[in-house]
This record gives structure tokens, C-alpha cells and sequence, in this order.
């Protein structure tokens, strides 16, 4: 459990990026939505490929990590946990519980439902 | 006779600009986004199809749209912020500093305009 709060500080650098890239990807689907069905239909089609679902997965894998991160920093603002020894302990759940939610999602998708 | 304070003339390190400012609107849009993009992805998940016929269906609800502005408008903004954070650490020259700067302003304006406008253009054609 040490030595990783410089590891969860990049990466939560790095999954903001990520997200913010997705951004671009959001706002690319939602026009597509508001230009009516035919243009949605091609659209669809280039979003439903292979390659794009690794992009997906990479999506929900830089969320799940930044969510729990920023709920980290979040704590932190309230001057909870700030110490090196809880800092440390709070970097290794950060990775945990962000580990377990891509797993809920994944469990979620391949079980409960077909991806769409 | 200059304005600036004698402290900053001896740092030489320019305008102060808006830091507290930065450093609370991040925290506010970090809280919000927390349940907004929560809401976001288990909404989609519960879409049995993303086929037009859904996705517009779904949109059009009255309080999807407003949550998918809130959204786009947070997390526009938080992403400007971020990538400003970014920038600030790793670009010195001050010239591509401030290209770069202003490049993310417009690039994340023109995301949040262009979402707003296409979550509104969608909803008020789906019949209430």
C-alpha cells in the first residue's frame, strides 16, 4: 500500500483526459440523434464496430476509475484523510473500488443484459 | 507609476488571474457530476435498444433533457477546468500557454453549445 498515491494522482490525471475526449464522442452522438433517423442510422452503424467498442471500454474503465478518484479529492477538500499514511491506504482503495465497479458493469453487461 | 503591487513587480510572475475561483467551481462541478454522470450511465444501460426509436423516446422525457443539459453544461465546464490544469503544468512558452488556453475555451464552448442545442432540437420533437 505504498507508493501509490503518485500513481492515483496521474491516473486520475490521465482518465480526465480520457473523459474529456469522450466529451467529444457525447456531443458527436447526441447531433446525430438531433439530425433524424436516417443520419442516425449511419452513425450507429460506424458507432457499432469493434474498434469503437474497445474505445467504450476504455470510456468506462478511465469513468469508473475518475469517479471513485474524485470522491477521493472530494474527502479530501473536506480535510478528511489528508495524512500520508491515510493517503497511501485511501490510494489502494481508490484502485480497489474502482476495479469492483468495472466488474459490476461488466458482470452487468455480459449477464444481465446483452450489450446493446 | 505602475499598479502593480511592489511584491508582484519583484516576482515577476504576472497576473494573479481567478485561482480560488478555479479551485471552488471545480469542487462544485465534481459534486454534481457525481450523480448526473451516475444517472447518465445507468440510464443508458436501462435502454433495452440504443436504436433511434429508443434513444429519441428517452430524450424527449422532460426531466431526461434537463438532466442531459445539466450534464453536458458540468461536464463541459469541468473538463475545461481539467484540461486547464493540464496545460498549465506542461506548456511554459507562454505564447502556446495561451494558444492552447484559448483553443480548450472554444473547443469546450463549442461542445456544450452543440450538445445543448441537440438535446433541445431532439426533445421538443418528441410529442409530451
Amino acid at each position: 500500500m505504498t507508493r501509490y498515491t503518485l500513481l492515483t494522482s496521474i491516473l486520475n490525471r490521465g482518465t480526465g483526459l480520457l473523459l474529456s475526449l469522450g466529451l467529444l464522442l457525447l456531443v458527436f452522438w447526441l447531433m446525430a440523434v438531433a439530425q433524424g433517423p436516417a443520419s442516425y442510422a449511419q452513425v450507429a452503424a460506424f458507432l457499432a464496430q469493434p474498434a469503437m467498442k474497445l474505445i467504450y471500454l476504455g470510456l468506462i474503465v478511465a469513468f469508473c476509475y475518475h469517479l471513485i478518484a474524485g470522491i477521493r479529492h472530494l474527502i479530501w477538500d473536506t480535510g478528511h484523510g489528508l495524512s500520508r499514511a491515510q493517503s497511501e491506504r485511501s490510494a489502494g482503495l481508490v484502485i480497489g473500488a474502482s476495479l469492483l465497479l468495472m466488474g459490476l458493469l461488466t458482470w452487468f453487461f455480459l449477464f444481465v443484459r446483452g450489450a446493446p | 507609476m505602475s499598479l502593480r503591487s511592489p511584491l508582484s513587480q519583484a516576482l515577476g510572475l504576472g497576473a494573479a488571474h481567478a485561482g480560488p475561483h478555479h479551485w471552488w467551481m471545480q469542487r462544485l462541478t465534481s459534486l454534481a457530476l457525481v450523480p448526473l454522470t451516475v444517472w447518465f450511465v445507468a440510464s443508458l444501460l436501462a435502454l433495452p435498444r440504443l436504436d433511434y426509436g429508443h434513444v429519441r423516446a428517452w430524450m424527449g422525457q422532460s426531466w431526461t433533457t434537463v438532466g442531459l443539459i445539466l450534464l453536458v453544461g458540468v461536464a463541459t465546464w469541468h473538463s475545461r477546468l481539467g484540461v486547464q490544469v493540464v496545460v498549465e503544468d506542461y506548456v511554459h512558452e507562454s505564447g502556446q500557454k495561451t494558444l492552447a488556453l484559448v483553443l480548450s475555451s472554444f473547443v469546450h464552448a463549442l461542445l456544450a453549445l452543440a450538445g445543448v442545442f441537440a438535446i433541445l432540437k431532439v426533445s421538443f420533437g418528441v410529442s409530451a
